[in-house]
């Protein structure tokens, strides 16, 4: 179970700290161990009609502005952007054909909320990554490091903000569900704890239907809120192939290390400095004194040499 | 009471018409930046969505503050192990350190998309982000090397009391320096580690952090030949050849060490592989540690190619491209992500702000006593 590996990730990246220094307890990034009970959706996509009501009720909420052509009409937007925190995609070839909803996946350990040097993001316990405009200084680490390319920004403004799905976390809050859940109006798109949907999942992989045997989002990138299944292969949806890994987990260890860096370098200056200096006749700091001021005294002299 | 200026003049060296297009340029890239902060990132800029770093963090800051190594390596040379001979270079190191770093600065104001709360940094933390590590050692370092450099203005302006000050904390200043930029040198590696399914895996690599710092300790060494070869070339300062020939020795064994751990890691992962694929990837990869990293082994390991004035300024700049190219093949051109050439306004910037390096580098030359003044006949010579 995800449980034991999150867990043994967590021990040994103590346990490298602790070995390297003595571990300053710190604040989980990620959330709660047990994410059985955070809100998650469940998104079947051989049920999805593709009629999009999802997108338009998320843009309702969001307020964000429709995508327009040059001439003023409303279009449809090719992916995620700014104006679109959701999408409707279509994949179509000879045999098939599958509607697929993009959003932020809401991971259990965000890559972008770790790397945000500002804490700009933040992942509530209850399952939605949340940004905080007022912190953001827009580095656009977020954007890179997100491993679904979700987090998108207002290029055309000259102060941009990002942009991305928040979950409805407000309404979360408040015990409702997400304005793209609700909206959907064939059950393609579910909403419940984490646990809930992906029993339901299991449930409808191994029942009736021509099911891909895989629920994308249980294991990726260490896990998300947001679960998939599909009659697909999800790469043909356009999901990238991951590693189980959770991101967060790789760059911890190393900066935690910075620690174990300032203590090996000023220990290793200063004794490589006490041993350089140890025939100094003057001892101790009178000794750098002495040395900068020869030397600069040194630069001095020769200046007023030639200019003389 | 009269301020009393010291040292502090203005020195008259030659102006070429180098030095005029770099004023040019400088002064083009001031005017896009200006631009640029006016009607923003999209209106001057080829990111995107799918490309949201360029050229401006790939080659300015991850391989502009790479460059600036030198700074304390040099100070760590001459002020930690004590070899006092390497002490003429030392200024200058720092100085092209201490500009190399507000460039790094400047080039965040252009980059950010919120420029102006750049000091959240100093307010909102974020422990777990390379980049909060990052911004804060860069802060510290840029601090550190204007006390570093303050000497040099103290002793022009002949004040006594403030010189007496900084050189009772110099050596504690000199430490905190080298961890601050092992620290962050390193981090910069550490930043790419979060992207292990972005970068292409013969430039992708656990052992970032590992490979940034070596290689910017080496090429910023380099840098310092380079910088010499410049002072001597536009202010006809003598060339330092038997002292930058004894330093260069370190370079040959620290991309040495490089090299041996980069091909370790390669084959024993089995990312050799791609190299056998052939394509852009394992063409870069090749360019990237021949001329890169062997070139500059084999250069500087050669008595009389180190010892020769252009054997030695060729070989590092072999080197310094050679850590630009790893910087931008991992940050820009092998990190996945839609298309992306630079706009002309991104490049202007770009010159811009080097040119601006230089520029600084010429004011502290012209109105500090960074070097000896040369003869007048001196500079006839070069």
């Amino acid at each position: 179970m995800p449980m034991n590996r999150r867990d043994f990730l967590k021990a040994s990246g103590a346990g490298l700290g602790a070995l390297a220094l003595s571990a300053a307890p710190v604040k989980a990034v990620s959330a709660k161990q047990n994410t059985d009970e955070t809100g998650s959706m469940l998104y079947d996509s051989t049920i999805c009609v593709g009629c999009r009501a999802c997108q338009v009720a998320c843009k309702l909420r969001s307020g964000l502005d429709p995508v327009v052509d040059t001439s003023g009409l409303y279009e449809m937007p090719h992916d995620l952007d700014s104006k679109t925190w959701t999408i409707i995609k279509l994949y179509k070839d000879d045999n098939s054909h599958s509607f697929v909803k993009n959003q932020c996946m809401h991971c259990i350990h965000p890559a972008c909320v770790s790397v945000c040097p500002v804490g700009a993001l933040e992942k509530l316990e209850s399952g939605p990554v949340i940004y905080h405009r007022e912190r953001c200084i827009g580095c656009r680490y977020c954007m890179a490091a997100c491993p679904f390319s979700v987090p998108k920004t207002e290029w055309e403004k000259p102060l941009p903000f990002i942009q991305k799905c928040d979950f409805c976390a407000d309404l979360q809050a408040n015990g409702e569900q997400p304005k793209c859940s609700e909206a959907c109006p064939t059950g393609a798109l579910i909403y419940g704890t984490r646990k809930a949907m992906l029993d339901t999942a299991r449930a409808r992989l191994v029942g009736e239907g021509n099911y891909f045997q895989h629920i994308y989002g249980e294991k990726e990138a260490g896990g998300t809120s947001m679960v998939y299944i599909s009659d697909l292969d999800f790469t043909k949806l356009g999901f990238p192939e991951q590693n189980d890994v959770s991101l967060p987990d790789i760059t911890w260890p190393y900066m935690q290390g910075t620690l174990g860096v300032i203590g090996v370098m000023v220990t290793l200056s200063t004794a490589i400095y006490l041993r350089t200096h140890r025939k100094d006749k003057n001892g101790g700091n009178g000794s750098n004194g002495n040395n900068g001021d020869n030397g600069h005294n040194g630069g001095s002299d020769t200046l007023k040499g030639k200019e003389a | 009471m009269a301020i009393r200026l010291g040292e502090i003049r203005l020195r008259r060296y030659p102006l070429g018409p180098g030095m005029i297009l770099i004023w040019v340029l400088g002064a083009l890239g001031m005017g896009v930046s200006v631009y640029r902060w006016i009607f923003g990132l999209g209106a001057t800029t080829n990111l995107s969505d799918g490309r949201p770093w360029g050229l401006w963090i790939s080659f300015d800051m991850m391989s502009g503050i790479g460059l600036a190594a030198g700074a304390f390596s040099v100070a760590a040379i001459v002020y930690i192990f004590n070899l006092k001979k390497f002490y003429p270079i030392a200024r200058p190191s720092i100085l092209t350190g201490f500009i190399s770093y507000i460039l790094a600065g400047l080039t965040l104001m252009v980059d950010l998309s919120q420029p102006q709360r750049i000091w959240h940094l100093i307010i909102y933390w974020n422990i777990h982000s390379p980049l909060f590590e990052i911004g804060w050692c860069v802060m510290l370092y840029l601090t550190v090397l204007a006390l570093e450099f303050s000497p040099v203005v103290f002793d022009a302006l002949h004040w006594k009391v403030p010189l007496k000050i900084i050189r009772a904390i110099q050596i504690p200043l000199i430490i905190a320096g080298v961890t601050l930029s092992t620290m962050h040198q390193s981090t910069l590696g550490t930043m790419l580690t979060i992207l292990p399914d972005k970068i292409h895996p013969l430039f992708y690599s656990p052992l970032f952090p590992l490979y940034f710092y070596m290689t910017a300790i080496a090429a910023g060494l380099a840098m310092v030949v380079f910088e010499s070869f410049h002072s001597s070339r536009t202010y006809g300062y003598p060339f330092e050849m038997k002292m930058l020939a004894s330093l260069v020795k370190a370079i040959p064994w620290i991309l040495g060490g490089y090299f041996v751990v980069r091909m370790a890691e390669l084959f024993i992962t089995g990312k050799y592989l791609y190299l056998l694929q052939g394509g852009a990837p394992a063409l870069m990869f090749i360019v990237e540690m021949v001329f890169g990293v062997l070139i500059p082994i084999f250069f500087f390991s050669d008595a009389n190619t180190r010892n020769d004035v252009h054997g030695i300024t060729w070989a590092a700049v072999f080197t310094i491209a050679g850590l630009i190219l790893n910087r931008v093949n991992a940050a820009l051109i092998f990190m996945s992500g839609t298309f992306y050439l630079p706009t002309w306004q991104e490049l202007a910037v770009t010159v811009g702000l080097t040119c601006l390096g230089f520029i600084m580098f010429d004011a502290a030359v012209r109105f500090l006593p960074m070097f000896p003044e040369p003869t007048p006949k001196a500079v006839k010579r070069l």
